[in-house]
């Protein structure tokens, strides 16, 4: 039995350091995500052992050889100290546990200097995201995609205009809950470029499962180059199917809900469409940004993710092509 | 004390008469009006695990449809509208319908029997509490099945359960919580009564049995902890009936102001189903060891203080909610903290078993299957318990697999062992030992391969309540095991159903202790008579069958001619009083049956307080009608 337990532990060791990925705990690429999977190793060893030690003494009573007599009053009292001394281990490695999540915490708790500050507004069931700049010309927005140059602190600044929403990057940090009504943030530094996911943590209604975003890490002159980019209005269409592309966009339904920068179309119920062609998914994380999944979306958008507030739009083939166009040159 | 020559007594007849006239007296009248009307504590007790099992049988089917629905990405069992009402109902039903009553109904059963006393202390109530409870039930299984079952999760988060929900999904969740909390409350207040009253002279506090300590200290903390929810389910239906402003963000309220209140429920909740479950197995342990449990006053204290320390960790559910840091620490050292009267309970097990001598019977294979199990569900309650990993895995399948495996190895294990402890006292027929070993076997390897994958399945990212996920994220192959265990893990509740239908027929018969176990219940026949003991037995230690003799000191001079039961002292267990004991009646299903309605109408109006507030009266005042009786003589 004791052999099984080890070797199960084993199994299971080798398989979580194995995995990795890009939406886990185990993979972590932010300080804070690092400092706690540092603490989880930590504790996973400790908690591991003292499982192992349990399993074995329990399988040593199973088998151990008996006397038949009655309890003798001598081994009782000895049973009793043993026992004592268990407890007081228990309360020696309770404590430093709690000390060491304690210090854990405190150190990612830590208020950054000179942060780059993003604003992130938790929706059913999509994530806006907003750059602060003191400049007004200089802040823009963008949906389900924050970009962020390694090294300097991120400070994410919440808010929900409708449930409670949790903002989880494993890889980055531990997540955050959104609040309607309450101000949350979290702070944290990406160590590595890299494509992180994350995805809405807390239960958010019917399609709670569908609340992806990415974290793109750049290097901090190609991070300024995007963000340059992003201030800026959205490109003017070029040739004749974008500019029926547009036509299409701002004629139809899209345009009272979604808003490119620079044109007539200025809704604010969905997300800022300006750069949608610079974009990694739709549909908040559900698919990645392609021609052909764009066509399918608008076409059917109930069909990728079934609950969506995204109306379907009766298009014509041909305007269908042209405004998927139109939408992945917004680059 | 006068005895006017009429008065009937116990010194008055022989042996054999007594029984039979005592016996005539206890027992639940024929009749369909007869069945409806008992107030057996062991009838209705029965009734209560019976009907509690039921629902964990329709909340495991519907925990297999998301197994189904999560084994690979993208399926389509069922969609998210069915899978968010499953997921709600599932953890609903195991919380609040199976898991909490189940507990309470092996109290009702056995906290009467143990401490020799002929039933328990307001025995009208207990069979009220059994009706709404089963109305509650219904109720919340009967809007699963007609595509109204509540869709906002078991702790139903306000704002999205006030504002957001579809139909009247939420008000059933809420009403449900008032039934099953009524019934709770109703049990838990006669617990405490029956365990301070009514022991038999001679059981002193240092001589009742663990498992009636475990039901003292689950009846106090329902006391405590489930006004709570009661206050804050009220509020939520108040708020989306008569629009109050409790949790309207917009006027004023608060959303965190609900997780406050729930967690102070919901956290003892979790010990409210644990406690129970290490009293069951203090209690089993040493028929299967051959000795007591070592260290009875520590395992009794455990059992207190755990009590105690549950109300004082609630916040742990609440680490990412952004509050400030040093009350989180607080709550992080409580947590921790709990830790150590759980694990001096343990150590106490593992001593007992090293110092007996192991028979390896079905319950005792669940004993060690249990200890296996729970212990890493203790062990990841350590982790969560840090805030800063809790921050990592609040909300993932890691929690998922921590609290399947404090709450099935901590308490659905010991659970199975005790039916196939008890049932020979339940039936008078042994379970099958066969079939046993297969339960059991199916249900600990099912159990580690459908629970264990989730942990990985959490630290790679996976979040709960999720009704699918992408062919990208890695989580395929863990799920599709885990399913695969699910379905091991069912079949030995397939097993153990098989076995208890084949052993009620056939079962060998058991005789009154079949295990050779210390308590009083077995001191009974097998099924026990409906007065439990003709007569009031005297207990002299804390192992009253183990003491060498086989006769009982027992009191005379209770009256034959009429229900009675004596009441004892609190902490001595002195004769005190003889009291009457109230028979059959059918009031407490008709105040039920009033009660229920009131409440499920009030799910669509807030008038229906008003207009069911009368057929309410009226049931209420027809129970407590004065009867003309006497007062009881002291």
């Amino acid at each position: 039995m004791r052999r099984w337990a080890a070797l199960g532990v084993a199994v299971a060791v080798v398989s979580l350091a194995g995995c990795s990925g890009f939406q886990s705990v185990l993979n972590p690429e932010g300080d804070n995500a690092i400092s706690i999977a540092r603490l989880f190793w930590f504790f996973l060893t400790v908690c591991a052992s003292i499982w192992i030690v349990v399993m074995a003494i329990l399988a040593m009573s199973l088998v151990r050889a008996r006397r038949n007599t009655a309890p003798e009053t001598r081994d009782q009292r000895r049973m009793g100290f043993v026992i004592g001394g268990c407890v007081a281990a228990s309360v020696i490695i309770l404590v430093v546990f709690t000390l060491a999540s304690f210090f854990t915490n405190k150190s990612i708790a830590a208020a950054p200097e000179d942060p780059l500050t993003v604003k992130v507004e938790a929706h059913q069931w999509w994530w806006q995201v907003t750059y602060l700049d003191k400049r007004i010309d200089h802040r823009f927005e963008t949906a389900n995609e924050i970009h962020v140059p390694v090294g300097r602190p991120i400070l994410l600044q919440f808010e929900s205009p409708d449930v409670i929403h949790s903002f989880w990057m494993p890889n980055l940090a531990g997540k955050q809950d959104v609040i309607p009504g309450r101000f949350t943030e979290l702070t944290f530094t990406v160590e590595k470029p890299g494509i992180y996911r994350g995805q809405c943590a807390e239960f958010c209604g019917i399609e709670h499962a569908h609340m992806g975003m990415y974290v793109v890490a750049q290097e901090p002159f190609e991070f300024d180059k995007w963000r340059g980019r992003q201030i800026g209005d959205s490109v003017p269409p070029t040739n004749a199917m974008l500019r029926h592309g547009y036509m299409v966009f701002v004629s139809n339904a899209c345009a009272s809900c979604h808003t490119i920068r620079g044109t007539d179309a200025g809704g604010v119920v969905g997300p800022d469409l300006t750069h949608f062609g610079s974009r990694l998914s739709i549909a908040a994380g559900t698919v990645p940004n392609t021609m052909a999944n764009l066509q399918g979306w608008i076409a059917n958008p109930h069909g990728i993710k079934p609950y969506t507030q995204m109306p379907s739009v009766a298009l014509a083939g041909d305007d269908l092509t042209a405004v998927s166009q139109y939408l992945e040159s917004l680059k | 004390m006068s005895a006017a020559p009429e008065i009937l007594r116990d010194t008055d007849l022989a042996e054999r008469s007594l029984e039979e006239r005592i016996t005539h007296i206890w027992r639940t009248p024929s009749g369909i009006i007869g069945w409806l009307s008992s107030v057996d504590h062991k009838v209705i007790g029965l009734r209560y695990i019976v009907t509690a099992f039921t629902f964990m049988g329709l909340a495991g089917v519907a925990a297999l449809i998301m197994r189904l629905q999560l084994a690979q990405p993208n399926m389509h069992v069922v969609n998210a509208d069915r899978y968010d009402q499953l997921f709600t109902t599932h953890g609903s039903t195991m919380m609040f319908l199976f898991a909490v009553p189940v507990m309470e109904a092996f109290a009702v059963y056995f906290v009467p029997l143990m401490i020799g006393t002929r039933n328990v202390a307001f025995p009208r109530l207990n069979a009220f509490g059994y009706w709404v409870y089963l109305f509650g039930c219904i109720m919340l299984w009967a809007s699963l099945f007609s595509n109204s079952g509540p869709d906002v999760g078991w702790f139903a988060y306000v704002p999205l359960s006030r504002g957001y929900g579809v139909g009247h999904r939420p008000d059933v969740w809420a009403q449900m919580i008032t039934y099953t909390e009524l019934a709770a409350l109703a049990v838990a207040v006669e617990i405490v009564a029956t365990v301070f009253k009514m022991r038999c002279p001679g059981m002193t506090l240092d001589r009742i049995p663990i498992f009636v300590w475990g039901g003292l200290v689950l009846a106090f903390m329902v006391l405590f902890a489930m006004p709570a929810v009661m206050v804050s389910s009220t509020m939520l239906i108040l708020d989306r009936l008569v629009n109050t402003h409790f949790f309207d963000v917009s006027l004023g309220g608060d959303a965190l102001l609900w997780q406050h209140l729930f967690w102070f429920f919901g956290h003892p909740e979790v010990y409210i189903i644990f406690l129970p479950g290490t009293a069951m197995i203090s209690t089993m342990l040493p028929a299967f060891t051959r000795r007591p449990v070592f260290g009875y006053m520590a395992v009794v204290l455990s059992l207190a203080a755990t009590a105690f320390f549950s109300f004082g960790l609630w916040v742990h559910h609440m680490f990412v909610t952004g509050l400030p840091r040093l009350g989180e620490s607080f709550f992080t050292a409580s947590s921790m903290a709990i830790a150590v009267p759980t694990g001096a309970q343990i150590f106490c097990w593992i001593a007992t078993i090293w110092d007996g001598r192991p028979r390896f019977a079905t319950p005792f294979l669940f004993i060690c299957g249990f200890i296996f199990t729970f212990v890493i569900g203790g062990l990841t309650g350590v982790m969560v318990a840090s805030v800063p990993l809790d921050t990592q895995v609040h909300d993932t399948y890691f929690v998922v697999a921590h609290f399947h495996y404090v709450l099935i190895g901590g308490a659905v294990f010991p659970l199975i062992g005790a039916v196939y402890y008890w049932f020979p006292k339940f039936t008078g027929r042994m379970l099958s030992e066969t079939l046993g070993r297969w339960n059991f076997w199916f249900a600990f390897i099912g159990f580690q391969i459908a629970f264990f994958p989730m942990h990985i399945l959490g630290l790679e990212g996976m979040p709960r309540r999720v009704y699918t996920y992408t062919p990208e994220m890695p989580w395929g192959g863990l799920n599709l095991i885990s399913t695969i265990g699910a379905f091991i893990f069912a079949t030995s509740f397939v097993l153990l159903l098989i076995n208890v239908a084949k052993s009620l027929r056939s079962g060998v018969l058991a005789g009154d202790n079949p295990w050779n176990a210390e308590t009083l219940e077995w001191a009974t026949t097998s099924p026990p008579l409906p007065q439990n003991f003709t007569r009031i037995p005297v207990v002299s230690s804390r192992a009253p069958l183990w003491s060498g003799d086989d006769t009982f000191p027992v009191i005379a001079g209770m009256r034959a001619d009429k229900r009675e039961v004596l009441l004892t002292t609190l902490t001595e267990a002195e004769p005190d009083i003889r009291e009457s004991s109230p028979g059959p009646s059918i009031w407490p299903l008709i105040a039920a049956l009033t009660t229920g309605f009131t409440l499920l109408w009030s799910i669509y109006t807030p008038w229906a307080i008003v207009y069911g507030a009368l057929p309410v009266a009226v049931s209420l005042i027809g129970w407590f009608w004065p009867k003309g009786t006497k007062e009881d003589e002291s």
